[in-house]
């Protein structure tokens, strides 16, 4: 069973969802980003979606690109993100890890070669944000053979038929886009996310984790209330952005977001 | 068509196939949530280009409202002064809002109306997109907003102006370079936004599909004026073409209805920046790689993590790191030649048609102009080159000003 899977499962047995952050890598620093991850873990996160930074974030609001234009002015590169999964699973074999991002620092690595060093560093799934999967026929089987989930996005715009055919390439988890936007766009609405939740549910077997608009502790157990997981982004890069100068606080503010997120979600 | 050289390349009208692919170049690499708005799009445009009514339309606007077809135009002293190949212009200049780029956006702006759209977005590096935009969206009272790179609202004042007459809403953008492909990146995040009631004008042959294939459709008017004229004014079919590449869409305009025409060399020429050796310029074909940029797979400017590298151009038109993935796949394939001209080339190109011609062209097109200046010599007097004078030079003039030293 993947980690991705075992996580799932053992979460349904508990009742629980997944409390699923985003963090861009290398954003301020190269240094600052397993650090982070382990307190993400201290604080109560289920998987971990770690960013690979991109010059030309077509999919992110403002707060994410200039993460990205952080972790790219620090030098890190797609080798370098992977080296980081390397060292944080020196002390942590159990929390999933989804690299996310855009596709072309994987073209230039070459998909085979990427899907080996996601195997070597034990990333376990990997989303790529424009590769729908009209375009995944060669590079699916490559992450498929060697147990790499494919995880990809579902949209409000998203018909039924395209729901079944990303549910047939997709494995891990599904990721609902929960508004037409980019990521840190303004509130979602719980009742539409928890009906488009349901239509999902009935094309697709794969558990659903929601994100883009979840912001805080409230909105957090709303969305978790309606699916199988919830994905915070934006809110935590903020406090990258506002630790610029002071990156070892970055780590208790951004544990502090997670744990007040943990506690809501698992209020009974 | 029975010539042997006619049926020996592939069959490039069968180009791209359903899902917009161009050999391994095209494509539609984007998020999920546009996929939909793509495949109403295509499916919308696949109906349409085979309705008499809309081509009758798109005629009937090209004529009336642009003034087509453009003359092609004998260049007599300057084909004297080279001494070798005769030269023709196709005089894209002459259009309304004074370049090629308005056949584009009154095909698109008919395919918005058809869908029922009321609000239109486009991106624009010179502003000749910009304005083309703003131009059709007044014309039909549609919401336009225009996404133009900081340092090109710097370099090309006048437009921005032009489009706020014409009723448009110029947004700045300030990330990245603060160019073409940033502004490219904000309408995309716009129209992921804004996608129910948005309708995106692409303004070059690249993007997701359908957009380089309906682009393509729509500036292939040129081409196909071109053929004609070059059949009726010189008795016979070009030798060469040659059309200055950024996108790419004044350049497939041109070139898609020669391609079958195998006798007919084509150049498609890049910006050189401050040459090919500098790293600082804005020529993929010559000095790039392939990726995946805004949507398709092509060659792109790019380093080795794959993230895209700054472009450099005296022209804000051809500063662009991508380029159509049919000129890609066209170069892979050895159909099409692709060279660069580099900003000194341009701007002694841009002085010279203008002092011998009395043509003002738009520093973009001059690309061609200092390419063919060197083509022309080495060719016959009985040959001859058609270049496509993509757009006029008003737009450059301070610009050209600013290099001489000249502020106003």
């Amino acid at each position: 069973m993947s980690r991705i899977e075992a996580c799932f499962a053992t979460l349904k047995e508990q009742q629980r969802k997944a409390l699923i952050p985003y963090i861009t890598a290398g954003d301020p620093t190269k240094a600052v980003t397993v650090p982070v991850m382990h307190a993400m873990v201290e604080a109560g996160a289920d998987v971990i979606e770690l960013g690979v930074p991109f010059s030309d974030p077509m999919a992110d609001g403002p707060v994410i690109q200039k993460a990205c234009e952080r972790a790219l002015a620090a030098g890190t590169g797609l080798r370098d993100v992977l080296a980081m999964v390397t060292e944080f699973r020196r002390d942590n074999d159990t929390t999933p890890v989804v690299l996310m991002g855009y596709l072309n620092p994987v073209e230039i690595m070459g998909y085979e070669r990427f899907a080996d060093a996601c195997v070597d560093a034990g990333v376990d799934g990997v989303l790529l944000v424009d590769l729908p999967p009209e375009e995944c026929d060669e590079v699916a089987p490559l992450f498929k053979t060697r147990g790499v989930d494919l995880i990809f996005l579902i949209a409000p715009t998203t018909t039924d038929a395209r729901i079944s055919r990303i549910a047939g390439a997709a494995s891990g988890y599904l990721y609902y886009v929960s508004l037409k936007g980019v990521t840190g766009s303004a509130s979602l609405n719980v009742e539409e996310v928890a009906r488009r939740v349901e239509t999902i549910r009935n094309l697709a077997q794969l558990p659903i984790g929601v994100g883009f608009g979840i912001k805080d502790a409230q909105s957090a157990r709303a969305v978790s209330q309606v699916s199988d997981g919830v994905v915070v982004g934006s809110a935590l890069v903020n406090q990258s952005a506002e630790n610029v100068d002071t990156p070892d606080r970055i780590a208790p503010a951004v544990a502090a977001i997670l744990a007040d997120m943990r506690a809501a979600m698992d209020k009974q | 068509m029975t010539q042997s050289s006619e049926s020996s390349g592939p069959d490039y009208k069968a180009f791209p196939d359903q899902n917009g692919h161009f050999g391994r170049f095209g494509g539609r690499f984007v998020s999920e949530t546009l996929m939909a708005a793509l495949d109403e799009l295509d499916v919308m445009y696949r109906r349409l280009k085979d309705d008499p009514q809309f081509q009758a339309d798109f005629d009937y606007d090209l004529a009336h409202y642009v003034g087509r077809p453009s003359p092609l135009y004998l260049a007599e002293r300057w084909t004297k002064q080279l001494g070798g190949a005769r030269i023709w212009l196709k005089r894209e200049d002459l259009n309304h809002t004074g370049a090629h780029k308005v056949n584009n956006t009154i095909g698109q702006a008919l395919l918005a109306k058809h869908m029922g759209k009321k609000r239109v977005i486009a991106e624009t590096g010179a502003g000749q997109h910009g304005v083309a935009s703003a131009t059709v969206a007044a014309r039909l009272g549609l919401e336009c907003h225009v996404f133009m790179g900081e340092e090109d609202i710097r370099r090309q004042r006048l437009n921005v102006y032009r489009m706020k007459l014409l009723g448009a809403n110029v947004v700045p953008v300030t990330s990245g370079s603060r160019t073409l492909k940033d502004a490219m990146n904000e309408a995309m995040r716009d129209w992921v936004t804004n996608v129910d009631d948005t309708f995106y004008i692409i303004g070059t042959v690249a993007g997701p599909h359908p957009y380089p294939m309906l682009v393509r459709d729509f500036q292939s008017v040129i081409g196909r004026e071109a053929r004609a004229q070059s059949l009726k004014q010189a008795g016979k079919l070009p030798d060469a073409l040659v059309a200055c590449v950024g996108g790419g869409s004044n350049a497939i305009g041109l070139f898609h209805p020669f391609l079958d025409d195998r006798d007919v060399a084509m150049y498609g020429v890049e910006a050189g920046g401050d040459g090919i050796d500098t790293g600082r310029h804005a020529a993929p074909l010559s000095a790039g790689r392939p990726g995946v940029l805004h949507g398709n797979r092509t060659y792109l400017m790019e380093d080795d993590n794959g993230q895209i590298i700054e472009t450099h151009s005296v022209s804000a038109g051809l500063d662009y790191p991508g380029v159509g993935p049919e000129h890609s796949w066209l170069k892979d394939i050895g159909r099409v030649h692709y060279v660069s001209a580099d900003d000194n080339e341009a701007l002694a190109a841009f002085r010279e048609l203008t002092r011998i011609e009395g043509i003002m062209p738009a520093l973009e097109s001059a690309h061609a102009l200092a390419y063919a200046r060197k083509l022309a010599p080495q060719m016959d007097a009985d040959q001859d080159i058609v270049i496509n004078l993509s757009g006029r030079g008003d737009k450059d003039i301070l610009t050209v000003a600013e290099i001489d030293g000249i502020h106003f």
